[in-house]
Order: structure tokens, then sequence, then C-alpha cells
């Protein structure tokens, strides 16, 4: 294990990675400030606790590009198993909002775990997968154990119940055992399976996760219930036109005609303020973010950085395309936060020191 | 694409990159897609959601103007407007129905909450238009409601402005109601929005347009709860014009409390213009239930009243006139030359016309007698011999110039024409020729002839006047707020008949010995020190029985006649002309004459003639009247 300052570190440190990030954060400062402001509440605690939390993610980031990210292999076990024990403890002392348990509550801050949970479950996936797959590809015997790896997370946290981040599980879970290679024909049978087993889903859903998808379908069955959020966030992104309404200066947020505007509905904030010219240049820091990170993946020098690179950069990219779908109508309405942008700073401090692994990644192709 | 350049040749996981590869190509196709619905919803459909938007934020307020106020003739304030405070909600604004439903019936102590919604939507009325929940709040209500808004959404109190009718039922019928307005009114008149008041009756209908005013708005924005937060653009509301009325305030008040329990109607009018100074029909109602939106209770009640309060006296109820046709008699023979002062009849005490007898009054008969006595003692056989030889027809053709049988167009809605026989009218109206024994009939009001308390005020006053008749109104003018005239009214003349002095003169000595002669029907209307002159009449209800002369106080009250007193005073120069009806009161000249003495008395004590009086005569005359009267 090797940590230190090493000279070639700087020289070859990922600054495309490090701008993008704060790029994308500095939009989330500004959208948290927006989003907070309202006749009522002109002033709000949250926009100074966003920039602390920025700040200790950047501090994250640093430490984590200073560590050799080969040795994670050797702690990704004891980490995904830690990260459970805490996803076992929320779902027992944790903190109820809006009928969910999610956090813990630490005294100074919150913990959300399900958030460290996506990142130790990416972790544990590309240490088990880091093998090259026998020639044919992974059979199903050969996905067992990350299936397994993959059930104990999602099903803790479909538990609390947080649909979102269970449903980014997957889709991480997806894209990771696609890429290391598994049978196409067992990938086949897998989606027809998944496609069978969702009737079986349906019925574990809670009845306002049903209402969800159903409104989903048809938003304008209930304009003012459940197709109210979808409407609104709807009028917030069109409204804002070319070239937005200007900072603060959105309707929509402002007299909370927007459901969980700091969180889910982030975008719409942004949006409706900033115009397509916004939307276009938060959906260019994405792309550029996921496109640096397939990049790295791509030039890794041995599988297991590759893999853990490839994770990392579909944990943002299914963040940010499902968030963002849900807030024009395109996907129905499942909680799950911007990345780098909504308030929050479980998510934003994770995310901020994947993004750190990404850059440790990139430079310490380097250091062999 | 950088994610697949090959800038550094060899690729450190070759077995990876196919699979990335198509990963690259999804994750930027989906973006891609997110690109396209960006573009979509804020480029092609960005209008559509911008006025969505707007719609959201923005509610339109209306200002209701402030309704103009009725004044009497002396400026003072008969009808004016106060704020009520209301308890609205907008439906859309609601959130949770059920909690919010429950805290306002707690607040407001009531329920039917839920039942006003379901029939605002039932109505189809949108669910952005506010529905009044409940109307006139209590201060306390007022103040639960304001201080408990964060568990309201939705939910706001309204002050709108209510009509007051200070006096309640007094000159109800003149002064007329607001209401809501209702749909067809709103499908007819542009401008009214559901909700507005309308005028719906008498003056407050007749008008409307210049004491409605024009109604404001205000554009305001409210958040997503529907709280008010700030006003941005207003247009003021202009208030009504104030309308002045001929009616005298205390005139108006005594003429009601003269007439008093009784059913009847008075109409006083100022000869010399036209102007009404005093209009009473009684039973009344009272205008503020109108405005407060009746029940179908308190409706029903009034509908099926047998003594009809809703029915304006005054100008819809027609009586026979009795005795006080005479006059008419009298100017019809007059100008057709058939009369003059000398001419003189023989009464026996009644008239054998074909084989039936048609009895005066005054069983002993009254000798012979001239013209002017024949008036002041109302003869009846006299005014048989006169309507015998003027015929019928004759009799008509002065009665329509004395405006009987014509509306005489005061401003109000439903008067009645009355009913003037004639052989055209009879062979109209009952295919049947006339009889000539039924012109008798006719020569004293009775039979078919039906008048209405105004047009017999308006025969007063035409004769009081030598032969004018104005055009009969109550509103002097219309002024703005500012007290600058909109509009005045000026007296009309309505019609002319030529009178000579004689004739003058001769009408004046028999109305005026109907009061101040000993022979007279009507000394109970004497006042002292002022020259009252008069008519008085008997309108029969049930025809009597040939031969059979059943006292008065024998029969129950709703046989009994109608009273009737007209007079004008003082004789030689009028101010005032006045008609009394007392519905079963018996003999006009024992039930209406006194009453019409109380009013005239106050107009004088109100209005002092020229001449000066003796100290006290007026108080006394007052004293002594409700000694004597019924």
């Amino acid at each position: 294990m090797r940590v230190g300052i090493d000279r070639r570190l700087i020289y070859h440190f990922d600054w495309a990675v490090f701008v993008l990030t704060f790029a994308i954060a500095l939009v989330g400062l500004l959208s948290v400030a927006s989003a907070s402001f309202s006749v009522h509440r002109p002033f709000q605690m949250l926009i100074i606790r966003q920039i602390i939390w920025t700040v200790a993610g950047g501090a994250a980031m640093f430490a984590v590009v200073m560590f050799d990210y080969r040795a994670l292999a050797s702690y990704a076990y004891p980490i995904y198993v830690a990260v459970m024990g805490l996803l076992v403890v929320v779902g027992v002392i944790g903190q109820a909002t809006g009928g969910s348990r999610r956090w813990i509550n630490l005294g100074l801050f919150t913990l959300e775990p399900s958030e460290l949970a996506k990142l130790a479950l990416i972790l544990v996936l590309v240490r088990y997968l880091r093998e090259d797959p026998p020639p044919g590809g992974l059979r199903l015997r050969h996905i067992i154990v990350p299936a397994l790896l993959l059930a104990v997370p999602a099903g803790l946290v479909l538990k609390q119940p947080d649909l979102g981040t269970m449903l980014t599980m997957v889709l991480i879970f997806a894209t990771v055992i696609f890429a290391a290679g598994i049978n196409l024909r067992t990938m086949g049978i897998l989606a027809l399976g998944a496609v069978l087993a969702m009737p079986v889903a349906w019925h574990t859903l809670k009845p306002y996760q049903k209402e969800r998808v159903l409104t989903f379908l048809n938003p304008q069955s209930d304009p003012l219930g459940a197709g109210y959020h979808v409407i609104q966030s709807e009028i917030a992104v069109g409204s804002g036109g070319s070239w937005g309404k200007g900072f603060l200066k959105g309707t929509q947020a402002r007299l909370n005609f927007l459901p969980e505007q700091t969180t889910d509905f982030i975008f719409s904030v942004f949006a409706e303020e900033f115009g397509f010219a916004g939307s276009m240049l938060l959906l260019g820091l994405y792309a550029g973010l996921i496109g640096r990170g397939l990049t790295i993946a791509l030039r890794a020098r041995d599988r297991f950085g590759a893999l853990l690179a490839l994770g990392l950069t579909a944990m943002v990219f299914w963040q940010a395309a499902i968030n963002i779908g849900m807030a024009t109508g395109i996907l129905p309405v499942v909680g799950i936060p911007l990345p780098l942008v909504s308030y929050g700073g479980s998510s934003l401090i994770v995310l901020m020191a994947a993004m750190g692994l990404l850059i440790s990644i990139n430079t310490r192709r380097y250091l062999f | 694409m950088a994610v697949l350049s090959r800038r550094k040749g060899k690729l450190a996981v070759p077995k990876l990159e196919p699979r990335l590869t198509a990963l690259s190509i999804l994750m930027m196709l989906v973006l891609g897609a997110v690109a396209l619905r960006l573009y979509y919803l804020q480029i092609i459909k960005t209008h559509q959601m911008a006025d969505l938007a707007d719609r959201n934020r923005i509610r339109i307020r209306r200002l209701p103007a402030s309704r103009g106020l009725i004044f009497d003739r002396r400026h003072r304030v008969l009808v004016d407007t106060r704020p009520s405070y209301d308890a609205v909600l907008v439906p859309e604004d609601l959130r949770d129905r059920a909690a919010t439903l429950r805290n306002l019936e707690r607040y407001l102590g009531g329920d039917h909450v839920e039942d006003k919604l379901t029939q605002a939507e039932d109505e189809g009325i949108p669910s952005s238009e506010p529905v009044t929940i409940k109307e006139r709040l209590s201060w306390d209500q007022v103040v639960a409601i304001e201080t408990h808004q964060l568990e309201l959404p939705g939910v706001s109190i309204q002050v709108t402005p209510r009509r007051r009718y200070i006096y309640g039922p007094l000159a109800a019928h003149l002064l007329g109601y607001v209401g809501e307005v209702n749909e067809q009114e709103l499908k007819k008149l542009p401008g009214y929005h559901m909700g507005d008041e309308i005028g719906k009756f008498g003056l407050e209908r007749g008008w409307e347009d210049y004491l409605r005013g024009v109604s404001g708005n205000q554009e305001i924005e409210v958040d997503a709860v529907g709280r008010r937060l700030r006003v941005l653009s207003e247009k003021p509301e202009k208030p009504g014009a104030n309308v002045i009325l001929t009616i005298d305030l205390d005139l108006q008040e005594a003429a009601e409390q003269a007439l008093g329990n009784h059913a009847g109607a008075i109409v006083a009018i100022d000869p010399r213009n036209g102007e009404i100074l005093a209009m009473v029909s009684h039973p009344s109602f009272d205008p503020n239930e109108f405005a407060s939106g009746l029940t179908a209770a308190q409706w029903r009640r009034l509908m099926s009243d047998p003594a009809h309060p809703l029915e304006d006296r005054a100008i819809q109820g027609t009586y026979p006139p009795g005795s006080t046709f005479k006059l008419v008699d009298t100017v019809a023979g007059l100008e057709d030359r058939m009369l003059n002062k000398a001419t003189s009849f023989y009464c026996p005490g009644g008239m054998w016309y074909g084989n039936r007898e048609y009895r005066c009054w005054r069983k002993q008969g009254h000798g012979t007698v001239g013209l002017i006595n024949a008036i002041i003692e109302s003869c009846d056989v006299y005014f048989y011999n006169v309507g015998e030889r003027l015929g019928v027809d004759r009799i008509a053709q002065w009665a329509h110039k004395l405006g009987f049988g014509e509306a005489t167009g005061i401003p109000l809605a439903h008067e009645k024409t009355g009913t003037i026989p004639s052989t055209q009218w009879k062979q109209r109206r009952y295919h049947e020729r006339w009889y000539p024994a039924e012109t008798l009939s006719v020569a004293i009001g009775q039979g078919y002839v039906a008048v209405t308390p105004l047009q017999l005020a308006q025969l007063a006053a035409e004769i009081g006047e030598g032969g004018i008749r104005y055009q009969p109104h109550f509103v002097n003018r219309i002024e703005a707020l500012d007290g600058s005239a909109i509009k005045v009214y000026q007296p009309e003349v309505a019609a002319r008949i030529p009178l000579t002095p004689e004739q003058v003169e001769i009408l004046h000595a028999g109305a005026c010995g109907v009061v101040n002669s000993p022979m007279g029907t009507a000394h109970k209307a004497a006042i002292p020190g002022i020259e009252v002159c008069g008519k008085t009449g008997t309108a029969q209800v049930v025809k009597e029985a040939a031969g059979a002369r059943i006292k008065e106080e024998d029969l129950p009250e709703r046989y009994r006649d109608h009273g009737w007193f007209i007079a004008w005073a003082p004789g030689n120069d009028p101010r005032i002309a006045v008609a009394c009806v007392v519905e079963h009161g018996g003999h006009g000249g024992s039930s209406a004459a006194p009453i019409v003495r109380d009013l005239l008395v106050r107009y004088f004590q109100l209005y002092p003639p020229g001449q000066p009086l003796p100290a006290g005569t007026l108080a006394n005359a007052s004293a002594t009247t409700r000694e004597n009267g019924d």
C-alpha cells in the first residue's frame, strides 16, 4: 500500500474529473440556494450545510486520491460487511422521515448508509469479478454470488423503503455484470426472469409507490393528486424557456409548487431559473464526467481498476439519467437524488469520494 | 468520441473493450434522449408551460364596487352598504381536504362546509374560483380564521360590501332589494360575475346601472397552498353613484305610522311637479332579508302570506274607487257641458232604473241637490243621473284623459293600469253588450271600475293643480361621490285637461266642502288653519243584495268595504296631494280620512305653509286626530 505524495501523482492528476466534479457541485450549490429560498424563508441553513459538505467532500476526494485504489481490493469484503451492518442498524434505530427509515442521527449530522452501500456494493462486486471470465462468459452459476451480494443491500434498502436506491443498485449491478463479460444468453434469461417477476414485485410495492407508477403512465388522470408532482415539475422546466427566469426568480420553486425541491426535483429548480441553456450546460457536464469515467475504465491497467471505474461512472450515470428523466416526465417518480447537485451530505461526500477514486485510478495507471 | 479514442495505442484491458464501448454508446444515447426531452419542454412547449406557471401563481381577485347610497329628499341615508366578512375557500388550493374542512368547521362553529363545496362542484364552478363558505362572520370568527391561516390552506376572508336597508320595511316596495345575480341574468347582462349583487326589484333594479359602479380587479401572487403573497397589479373599483329621492323620510314614516296595521296604501305627491313625497304599501317586507339571501322557507312564507306583503298596493293594488270617482264624473260632465254649477237633481233616497232600485247611501235622500252639494254630500242619485246622461263611453273617455285605465309611467316594474269599462271594453272582454244600468254603477265608482292608489293620488293632484298632471317620479337626482350631479330629473307635464276658472272653482268648492262643510263626508280630515280639499270613497267588496242593507260592522272583515280618501291642500295653492286606501276599513270618511289628516298635519309641520298659523294649532290638531281616529 502506497500512501504519500508521489511527484508523478501530481503530474498525472486528472484535472478533467476534478474540474467537472466541482463544476457540477457548484450548480448544486446554486440550486440548493434557490430551492431553499422562498418568500416565507428567505434564509435557510440548508445552503450553509451544503457548502460545508462540499468542502468536506473535496477533502474526502483528495484523501481518496492519495490512496492507492488497488489496496481497496483487500478491504472490499470488510467494508461491505461493515456497511451492511449499518444498513441493518438504520432499519432498527434509524430516524424516520416521511414514512421511511433512512438516516442515522450522529449528532453533528445524519448519516444515510444507503449512499455508502452503493459504493460498498460496487467495490465488492468488482473485487469478486476481477478475475477474467471463463471462456464463453459468465454463466448463471458464476453470478450467483454477485447476485447475493446485491440482494443483501437491495433488500435492506427496499425495506426502508427506498425504491430509488434499490433501483440504482440493480442498475449498477447489471452494468458491472455486463461489462465483466456475462454470457449474452444468460443475460437474456435474466432479463426474461425480471419481466416475469414484475407482477410479484408489484405486490411488494407500497400503495404510494404503485400510485406513482400508475401516475407516470397517465399523469393527467389525477392532476391534483399523485400526478401533481410530475405536472408541476414539467411546468417548472418548460417555463424556464431558453435562458431561464434568472437566479432566485423561479416562481414554481419559490412559491413551493415543486415537491421535494431540494432533493428529488432539484433539477426542475435549476432548469426553471437557467433555462435550456443551463440544462444543456449541466447535461454537458454530466456527459463530460461520464465520458471521462468511461475513458478511465478503458485505459485502466488492471481489470479491477477498469471495472471499478465503470461501476463508479455507472453510479453517476444512472442516477443523473433517472433523476432528470423523472423531472422532465419521461420516467416515473422514484426518489433518486441528482448526483453532486441534490441537497444531502452523505450523497455528496460519497460521490466526491467516488470521483476521487476515479482520479486515483487514472493517475495510478502510470505508477505500475 | 474521446471516450473511444485509441490515443495511447494499446488498451490496458482489451477483453473489456467491446462491452465498455457498447455501454458508452448506450449512456450517450440516454443522455441524448434526455436532451431532446428538454428541448421539447423548454423550447417547443415553453409558452404553454409559462402560461401554466402563471396560472399556478396568479389569481385574479375581483374588487366589487360598493353600491351607491340612497338618500331621501333631505339627504338622509335610507340605504347604505357595509362590509360583510365572508369565509371563502378556493377548492384548488385545498391539500388535505378533510383536515382543512374539519378545522374550518371548528373555527366557524358550524357544518355544511362540505355541502357548500359539493354544491359548487355540482354547479360546475371551476375549482380555482373561491366558494363562499359562510357570510357575515362575527369578529371572533374572522380573528379565528386569520390567526389559523396555516391550518387552513386555501381559506381566506373576503370583505364584501353588502346592502343595508336602514329602516327595514320602510318604503320597501319602492326601494326594492338586491340579491345575488342568477344564471339568466349572467347570460343576459355583460359585466356581471358569479356572486355579484344585482338590483332585483324596485328602485334597486330600475337604477341598477347608476348604483352598481364598476368593479376592479387585482392580480395576486399565491403560493402552492394558496396563501396570498403580494399584489402584482391592481385596477381599482369605481363606486356606484348615489340616488337622491323625492321621498321625505319623516313623511314616509308618518304615513306608515298613520296607516298602522291596516292593509292598504298611501301615495303622497307634490301636485306642482309630480314628486312622490311618500308611498306606502302595507303589509311590507324587510329587504335586508333579500340582501343576505332568502332561505327557501323565508321565500315560501312571503309568497304564501295571504296578506301579499310583496305586492306594491300603491301601484299594483286595483280597487273600485267608490265615490272618489264622482270627481271624474264631474270633470266629464263639466267638460261635456252637460253639467254646470246650477244643474240640480232630486234625490228621494234612490232611483228606479229598469226594474231595480238604485239606492243612495242616504236612505232618506238628499232632496233637491245642486252640483257642489252633491259632491259635498256624495249624493249617489245625483251622479246616477249624471252617469245616465253622459253614458259610459263619455265617462270612460274622460277617465282615460285623467289617467285612469293607463299606467302612470312611474318608473317601477309591474304597474297595473286598472280598468275603465266602456261598451267596447265589455264587448272585447266579455263579448257582451253594455247594459245602460251598469253605467249607474260606474258613475259611483263601483262595478267594473278599478283604479290604483297612485292613479287616484294623481287625480287629486291634477284637480288641485287646476288640470295639469305631472309625471309621477320619486328620484330627484343622481349624484357622484363628490356631490356633483350626474342627472337631475325635471318635472314633466304628463297631461292637461282644459278647465275654465269657473269649473276649477266648482271642483274646489265641492272638494273643500267635503272636508270643511258640516254636511261633508270627511270632516274628520279637517285641519284648523289649513284648507284641506278631498273626496271620500267606499269601495264595495261584495255586491249588496237588492233591498238588503247590512250594517258594515256586522260583516266579517274580509267582506267589509275598502275605505278611500283623496285630498289636496292647501286648497287654493296645493302642495301635497294624497290618496289613501284602507282595505276593509269600511267608510272612507271614517277610516281613510283621519289617516290622511295625520299625514297632512305632519307635512305642514315639516313644511309650514306661507301664512303663519296660530301657535299650537298643528300640535293640537294632531292630538285631536288621535282621539277621533279608529
